[in-house]
Parts: C-alpha cells; structure tokens; sequence
C-alpha cells in the first residue's frame, strides 16, 4: 500500500469539493437543519412532558451521532458514485492503484467531509439549545469511532453492490441506513422492541452505541462493556465488509462488468 | 527486436459465449498493433484483459518477459489507457486532473512532466480550464495526456480519434508518431479509422467473433484480399460474417 497513490485520490476530492460551493453547502446544510429541527422537538417535549426530564440533551445527541453515522455512510457512498458519474472508473481500475488504497483514500475522505458537515452544526446546537455533545466525555470519541466503522461497512457493502450489479444499486446507496435504522434504536431504548427482535438488534453495534450514550447521558454512567461490543462488532462487520467489497471487484472482473459499470 | 507485450492462447468466456478465443500476439518495442474488426469482435475485451480490467478465462499476458498478475497492479505502472469513452472528472481543470493522475502514477517531478506534455500537445491555453468545459477535441487530449503522464512501455489507445474533426485527428495522429519516435513506447491501437490504421501501424491484427483471423501490414492485406483499401478489406470481414 502506498500513501502518495492514497493522497492521490483524497486529493481528486478535496479539488472536487473545494472548487464547488454548492457541494461545501450541501455539506453543511442537512445535518444543520437535522440538528435545528430534532432541538426544536425535543425541547417541545421538555415543555410539554415531565416524564424525559433532559430530553433534549437525549434526543439532540442522539441525532448527532445518528447524522454522524449517516454522514459516514453516505460520503463513501458518494465518493465512489462520483467517480461512476463522472466516466472516471476505469482511468482509476487502469491505474497502480489498489483496490486497498481505493478504501482508505474512501475512508479517508469520507471522515474529513463527515467533519466538515458536522463540526459547525455541533457549535450551532452548542448556543441555541445549550447542549454539547461534548458531555459525553472520552466515551464520545469511542462511540464516534463505532460510528463511524458502521457507517464505513455499509459504505463498503454499498459499492460492493454498484460494483456487483451498477449505477442501478444507487438507489440502494440511498437507502441503505433507514433499512437499518429501526433495528438500532437511535431514539429508543432496546426494551421497546419486542422481545424477538431484540436480539436482532443487539447483533449490530447501533443499539449498543445508542444505549450507551442513554446511559451515560441519563445515568451518569459511563459502561465500557457496551462500547467494547459495539467496538468488537464492529470489526467483525467491517472485515465483512471488506470481503464483500473484494468480492464483487473479483467478480466484476470476471464477469467483464467493469467495464461498463459507468454506463 | 524486444517483444514489450506477449499474449498467448488468451480466452475469455462469458458463460456459454466465447468472447476471446485463443488469442496470440507479440509486440515489439516502439511498435505498433492495430486491433481491427466489427463491433463485438472481441477487441475491447481483449485490451480490457491486458489492463486487468477482465479476468481472462485462460491464456498468458507477459509484459516485458513476466507474467501479468493481477494481484499485483504493479505491472500497470508499466501501461497506460486512453478512450473518448472514458473521461477525466469534469470538474476538476485540467492542471487539477493532470496533477492527481502523476501522484497516483507516483511520477517523481510531476511539475515537470506536466508542463512537458502541455507543451507537446499544446494545452497551454486550457490547463486551468475546467475539464468539462472543453470541447471533444480539446478532452481526446487531455486524455492523451493523463495516458502519456507515466512514461509508459505499453500505451493502450481505444479510438483515440472518434468523433474528432480532420485537422484535430490529425494532429492528435502526428502526436502520436512524434512522441513514439522520441520514446520507447509500444502501442496497441483499436480503431474504426482504416486510414488511421494504416497510418500509424506496423501490424494489423483483424478480429473476428474473437479471434484473430488475419494479419499483417496494411498493404499485405490489402493485397492478400484483392481490395484497394483497408476499409474494402474490413467490409469484406464484416459482410462475410452477416453472411455466415
């Protein structure tokens, strides 16, 4: 694996986004309005509710790392689908480039325009609706990181399939985190699910991260074990992922369908 | 002569269908083979197999005496590809392009390369246009130059003038055989263009339902089907496979 062919390729996307205004607002814009919106209702709640008595501190945070989450997910996704857009595929397939480095110049790419998009619509919450998400502490950063390995492993899942079937998986690109979304109960806690889906959920690392963060913010407890699940899952999912990935490049290859995947 | 690129008994099947069938062929150093032959023939399977785009079903590739891997995508260093049919990122100017595809080819003084070929193929004028702007013209050598960025030993060129303007093909044909006389580069070349084939090829190899069924130079085969022309013959070649 080579840096400098690695850099190379972060580099086509960081002249990509610099050169374009609308793309840095698009950015910028959704987990904004995301952010804006979820403190509005939750503080609604708080008013109006005696039962959650910090819920927007819950519900803002929550939405967060949710959009954290989602931001990973779809930035990969992006990456390699404006390479499918632009015809630019196959002058990468034909270059030394390997496919190792074409996932960490993704990775890496999709962490620095996830930050980007989130960091000013944290200090946005920060006045507006007094929360920081900062008080989660050092956990913070384990569950971000959790977060992020997910959002990567659906990224890499969702080009394994543009990969494996074309531009027609798009759709799927999409739409890939709300077919996750109920299982990793972002808003609510595990126990109101019923009990047969309980172990689905716990088979991913949303609902531990997301209990977690509960825990910690209505608690006041901080549970290393739920972090370390979520953590251990996670490299079992993204190990997947990268299988995956390699698989539909192999296939791809024999089934002659690089070629015309931008098509 | 050093024989660059030597492929043998090269076969690809997609399922039931024989896309590519037993191909064999050797290029030399600072030569240059023409892939001709209908559509569908087998020859942008074959150049993607030599780029490790496709898996071949069975056969041999060795570039410069050793066996392509396709697990290790060092030998790429070593090729380039350019088409119309594939495009550099439209919003990126051509500096930003240029520059991204010498990184990526680890070229050791990318400045100096770059305003090398933007010498040579006279695209002072466009280098912080947005590549998207230019015209198809402008684009094919643009392209040219991100496939000439690495020095390659093997440079694959797919149509490299569809679609072109005369005066514009032309120049982009006198820039190829300047440049190959200047550097040691040997060139796979299909195309549609039979004067271009001609022009700029020491070999001809006509492909049909993936294989090859001819070969030689242009006047050879010229000569061996009894026509006036390169495009008599692959009219003849294509007509007799409708008529098959």
């Amino acid at each position: 694996m080579k840096i400098k062919r690695i850099l190379s390729l972060m580099l086509r996307h960081f002249y990509l986004i610099k050169g374009s205004f609308p793309r840095i607002f698009d950015l910028i814009y959704w987990p904004t309005v995301q952010i804006i919106l979820w403190g509005f209702v939750s503080k609604f709640f708080t008013m109006y509710s005696s039962y959650f008595g910090n819920a927007v501190g819950v519900i803002l945070t929550a939405a967060i790392l949710y959009d954290f989450l989602f931001r990973s997910s779809i930035s990969y996704n992006m990456l390699f689908l404006e390479e499918i857009w632009s015809r630019n595929l196959i002058n990468l397939f034909v270059s030394p480039l390997r496919s190792s480095e074409v996932i960490c110049a993704l990775t890496s790419t999709a962490l620095l325009r996830t930050l980007l998009g989130l960091v000013p619509a944290v200090f946005i919450a920060m006045p507006l609706f007094n929360i920081s998400i900062f008080e989660l502490g050092f956990p913070l950063y384990l569950l971000l990181l959790s977060l992020y390995m997910f959002g990567i492993t659906l990224g890499l899942l969702v080009t394994a399939g543009l990969i494996r079937f074309g531009p027609s998986f798009e759709n799927v690109a999409w739409a890939s985190l709300f077919f996750i979304a109920p299982l990793g109960c972002i808003y609510y806690p595990v126990d109101i699910l019923p009990e047969w889906i309980k172990p689905l959920a716990l088979s991913f690392p949303l609902a531990h991260i997301f209990e977690e963060m509960r825990s910690i913010l209505v608690n006041n407890t901080v549970n290393y074990k739920n972090i370390l699940i979520a953590l251990g899952l996670n490299i079992f999912y993204i190990g997947l992922g990268i299988a995956v990935f390699y698989k539909a490049f192999k296939s791809a290859k024999n089934r002659g369908t690089l070629v015309n995947i931008g098509e | 002569m050093k024989s660059i690129l030597e492929v043998t008994n090269l076969k690809k099947k997609f399922g039931n269908f024989t896309a590519v069938n037993d191909v064999n062929f050797s290029l030399n150093e600072k030569k240059t083979i023409g892939l001709l032959g209908p559509n569908g023939c087998g020859k942008t399977t074959t150049i993607a197999m030599l780029l490790g785009l496709i898996t071949p079903t069975s056969g041999s590739i060795k570039i410069d005496n050793e066996d392509l891997n396709p697990r290790d995508h060092q030998f790429l260093s070593k090729m380039n590809f350019a088409s119309p049919y594939v495009e550099l990122p439209k919003k990126l100017t051509v500096m930003q392009n240029l520059k991204v595809y010498a990184m990526m080819y680890e070229i050791r003084d990318p400045l100096r390369k770059i305003e090398e070929l933007i010498e040579k193929l006279k695209l002072q004028s466009l280098i912080f246009k947005k590549t998207g702007e230019l015209s198809s013209g402008q684009r094919n050598r643009i392209s040219l130059a991100k496939s000439l960025i690495n020095d390659p030993q093997i440079l694959l060129l797919d149509e490299p003038t569809a679609s072109l303007d005369p005066d514009t093909g032309d120049f982009i044909r006198t820039f190829i055989e300047d440049y190959q006389k200047n550097n040691p580069i040997s060139i796979l070349l299909a195309s549609h263009n039979m004067n271009e084939v001609k022009r700029l090829c020491d070999h001809i190899l006509m492909m049909k339902e993936g294989s090859i069924i001819d070969q030689g130079t242009a006047d050879q085969l010229i000569s061996k089907h009894g026509r006036n022309n390169l495009e008599e013959v692959f009219l003849k070649i294509a007509r007799e496979k409708n008529e098959n």
